[in-house]
């Protein structure tokens, strides 16, 4: 963790806000542009999900943290609250490694 | 009345729920060798959920500064056409607008978007913004400050990043080219892992929103998500 990566991402962060918000807002953007950056949060949560639960270092490995995002993927599905979805997935994968 | 209250409990609501999750994300910091200044500094000034956990999973894995802030600011992005529509709601003085930028996320402006009038939007677009603002930091800070105390692996607060993530995605994999789009995203990244450096796999899963380009392409107002 560096100062650099906490300063610059508040920029971009920010950047990105002001840019839809306040310099673009009211102005027509091209239909294609509008449909690819809605599908970001599709395209990056599933790597991120996947990844998170799968990789160690730069190996993929299934251990007990494959558990407890499948029942926190359920949960997702049936439209649980965040918070509910949250504790599932820790607390099968807490309990999962504490009886293995 | 009734339904300023309905729109102040569900904020509330979202917003304990993403108190939790700030712990999560203060602990999460301060393993991956933050402080807790540089975990509070970047909830406050940061402030948008996936793409703070995205940079320090990536850094923490020993991933590259260009790595990190890529993928986080490819997350980041779509805050940019949340604003587009959030534009139309929020209206009035440059320094409003600059303030109501910065509460622009996915709670703030989904809850908006579920409500019937512009005056119940904007309610509800200040409302989560303030709830998740406060609630998110208050976390950050919980979690920094005991992090050190506490084995993230016996807590299972490793899968804490993934199943929030899971949370975040499913609404967006309710439709077709959304699920294609998470399904080529998973697919690359899982792909990647072994053969590229930490990070990358992720930036590389972005190529998935080319799934966005088939169809009409006339210039949108903004009204659109």
């Amino acid at each position: 963790m560096s100062w650099t990566l906490v300063l610059a991402l508040a920029a971009g962060a920010y950047g990105f806000k002001v840019l839809g918000f306040v310099v673009l807002g009211g102005r027509r953007i091209p239909a294609r542009l509008v449909r690819c950056l809605a599908l970001v949060p599709a395209a990056l949560l599933s790597a991120l999900v996947l990844h998170d639960t799968f990789a160690l270092d730069r190996t993929l490995v299934v251990d007990e943290r494959a558990a407890g995002i499948a029942v926190a993927a359920v949960a997702a599905w049936r439209r649980a609250s965040l918070i509910v979805v949250i504790v599932l997935g820790a607390a099968v994968t807490a309990l999962l490694r504490r009886f293995s | 009345m009734t339904e300023r209250r309905a729109v102040l409990l569900a904020a509330t609501t979202l917003g304990i729920a993403v108190g939790v999750f700030g712990i999560a994300f203060g602990v999460g910091v301060v393993s991956a060798g933050g402080t807790v200044l540089q975990a509070v500094v970047m909830s406050l000034l940061v402030f948008t959920g996936a793409s703070q956990f995205s940079a320090v999973s990536v850094a923490a894995t020993g991933g590259s500064l260009a790595a990190a802030l890529g993928g986080a600011l490819l997350l980041a992005a779509r805050n940019a056409v949340y604003g587009l529509s959030m534009s139309r709601v929020i209206t009035g003085r440059l320094l409003t607008r600059l303030a109501a930028a910065h509460l622009t996320i996915d709670e703030s402006t989904a809850m908006a978007l579920a409500q019937p009038d512009r005056d119940r939007q904007r309610t509800a677009f200040w409302t989560t913004g303030v709830a998740v603002l406060v609630c998110w930091n208050l976390g950050t800070l919980i979690g920094a400050l005991v992090g050190t105390a506490v084995d993230p692996l016996t807590w299972g607060l490793d899968a804490a990043f993934p199943a929030g993530f899971v949370a975040m995605v499913a609404p967006h994999l309710r439709h077709r080219r959304g699920l294609l789009a998470g399904a080529l995203g998973g697919a690359v990244c899982l792909a990647l892992v072994p053969y590229t450096p930490v990070g990358v796999p992720i930036l590389a899963a972005s190529a998935a929103i080319l799934f966005g380009l088939p169809g009409p392409n006339p210039s949108l107002d903004g009204e659109e998500k």
